[in-house]
């Protein structure tokens, strides 16, 4: 399937399913749904650059939050609507990969790694300090009373809108996977200093691929301050959305834009009926473990067991 | 003039001291992530460990944490060894350890600190000690004990650590690691097993620098990650996998944040080891004394 006709299905099924779920009576399957899709939009980033790449990027829950706060300067400095703060979180998440990348991808995979954590660590005392967007007592975002297209309430149109920014996400993925730009990432994937060689522009690639995966976990932010009209730092930086972004691509496999897609829809379900039935706690350890288990004993994730069977059932 | 001059020599001595215990909490970073090259993210997971075991028989029977800590050393070093056997086996003998090992090492910090939560919940723990509350005066300068004590141990197991690397025939294996593991393996030594009672000791200093820890502060489990950034970036600042760095990094390091929470407010503090890492990794990654 070409690149095109496959953005013009995800994306009509998208619009399609977020437009046929409106149905559903159970306000709280929006929310659920909601945040599963969160997690699909920041796996599927994060894959960009973990999986396809092979650099590991433990600052999701900066660029997350960078997209989150960008609504809310814009709310509080011109009552900026929704498009507004998705565009410009998305942009605003890319520049600050691009200067993390800038700075660091010269070096050692690992050195990277750690950045992208101190990141987090320094976005989050930044934001505690910085009074405008609330600092640490957080912000309200007023969600506005008209609702388009005729929908019942504000939570019914974010979740639409995040279904429709997940298919984006899978349709630049995929984009990326294909283009010759992912065929460079692979090699740098598997052996950097070939790669290198070889006449690949490596550090090109690397922090075009880490701008296109942070712009992504910038744009899943963007929504959230409307998701509950309040926001907080240590919500909004929380090491879950980090060690999730990591776990759900490592779960579903890491090698196609499917992986992670499976891999959040999965673990985000199970997480939604754990955090119901016993407690956040747990559903955190639940995550932890998994992603041990899966790191450890079936590096491939579920995409790997599907190929293993392919393999097999063609012979 | 008078004030402020004693606001900074109060500074530089709560700097100095706390970079004491910085070298205590990197030193093992130093080895594991320095010399052997494995890249342990869950090292401070290990330190919270360690500060609530101290904590746990500190309450019950008031035994001073850092005893127990030296004490209980063994079982961290037993610990170290599973783990580095795990890692070894799934990841480095693969050649995958710098995504899948990382991602690893990064659920077991999860796994780690959610645990402690749902055990001990999210408070703030302390210890009690005789020294706790004693503070020493020097004319206008303070030496709290509750510092000046996790330093003089701190010191005392750093200068030991770096004196068991260089003096002795294991601790100079662990340097060979460092340069070169195939020369190793034709010198008839076993770079696997050098490695993973290395990886040990490093683990074990993690567990006694935890029980440091809770002397000087109170604990809860999310604090962990917050020194990530600080024992690496002492690690990267002194130059990879030299103690003597690690020391030095360690005081640069404690003197910044010192003056950072002397002069504009406590709350920036913990940035200024994260921004100085940064830093670091930008412009100077072979570190201050790195070649």
């Amino acid at each position: 399937m070409s690149n095109k006709i496959f953005a013009v299905v995800t994306l009509t099924v998208a619009i399609a399913l977020a437009a046929v779920t409106q149905l559903i009576p159970n306000e709280y399957f929006f929310s659920a749904a909601y945040t599963v899709l969160l997690f699909v939009i920041l796996a599927t980033a994060w894959n960009i650059l973990g999986g396809y790449t092979g650099y590991v990027n433990f600052g999701s829950a900066a660029f997350f939050a960078i997209g989150a706060y960008t609504t809310v300067f814009l709310y509080n400095a011109f009552k900026a609507p929704l498009p507004v703060g998705i565009v410009a979180g998305t942009l605003v998440a890319g520049l600050a990969g691009l200067g993390l990348g800038y700075l660091t991808l010269r070096l050692r995979g690992v050195f990277f790694a750690i950045a992208s954590l101190a990141l987090a660590v320094v976005l989050y005392i930044f934001v505690v300090n910085w009074d405008y967007v609330g600092g640490a007592r957080g912000a309200y975002v007023l969600q506005p009373r008209d609702v388009p297209f005729g929908l019942p309430r504000y939570i019914h149109l974010i979740y639409a809108v995040q279904l429709v920014m997940a298919g984006f996400a899978l349709v630049v993925a995929r984009a990326i996977e294909r283009s010759t730009l992912g065929r460079g990432l692979a090699a740098i994937r598997d052996d950097e200093l070939a790669a290198e060689c070889s006449g690949v522009p490596t550090l090109k690639l690397k922090i075009l691929s880490t701008m296109a995966s942070c712009a992504l976990m910038g744009m899943a932010g963007t929504t959230f301050p409307y998701y509950l009209s309040y926001i907080e730092p240590s919500s909004a930086f929380s090491l879950s959305y980090a060690v999730n972004s990591i776990a759900m691509p490592l779960i579903g496999g890491m090698m196609s834009w499917m992986g992670p897609l499976i891999g959040a829809v999965l673990l985000g379900s199970v997480q939604q009926l754990v955090q119901v039935t016993v407690s956040s706690a747990w559903n955190l350890l639940i995550v932890g473990v998994l992603l041990v288990l899966f790191v450890t004993l079936a590096p491939n994730g579920i995409m790997g067991w599907v190929d293993a069977w392919r393999r097999r059932k063609g012979r | 003039m008078e004030v402020s001059w004693a606001l900074l020599a109060n500074a530089v001595i709560a700097g100095l001291l706390l970079g004491g215990f910085y070298a205590a909490m990197s030193v093992g970073i130093s080895i594991s992530f320095g010399m052997l090259d494995v890249v342990n993210i869950a090292h401070p997971a290990f330190i919270i460990l360690g500060s609530y075991i101290a904590y746990i028989v500190n309450e019950r029977f008031g035994f001073d944490p850092i005893v127990v800590s030296v004490a209980v050393s063994p079982l961290f070093f037993l610990l170290g060894m599973i783990l580095y056997r795990i890692y070894y086996i799934c990841f480095e003998r693969r050649g995958q350890e710098s995504l899948r090992g990382l991602a690893f090492f990064f659920g077991i910090l999860f796994i780690t600190e959610v645990a402690l939560v749902l055990v001990f919940g999210v408070d703030y723990r302390m210890v009690s000690t005789r020294y706790g509350d004693v503070t020493w005066r020097l004319g206008p300068v303070d030496f709290p004990m509750r510092l000046v004590v996790p330093f003089l141990v701190s010191m005392v197991m750093v200068v030991g650590v770096q004196l068991f690397l260089t003096r002795t025939f294991f601790g100079r294996a662990v340097l060979a690691v460092a340069q070169d593991q195939l020369a190793l393996r034709l010198m008839g030594v076993n770079p696997v097993r050098v490695k993973e009672l290395a990886f040990a000791l490093s683990i074990a200093t993690a567990g006694v620098a935890g029980s440091f820890l809770i002397v000087i502060q109170p604990v809860q489990p999310a604090i962990g990650r917050e020194f990530i950034g600080l024992v690496f970036a002492v690690c990267v600042l002194g130059g990879m996998g030299s103690i003597l760095g690690t020391l030095l990094g360690a005081f640069v390091l404690g003197l910044a944040e010192s003056f950072t929470s002397t002069f504009f407010g406590p709350s920036w503090a913990p940035a200024v080891s994260f921004g100085l890492l940064l830093a670091t990794l930008a412009f100077r990654p072979s570190g201050i004394l790195g070649r």
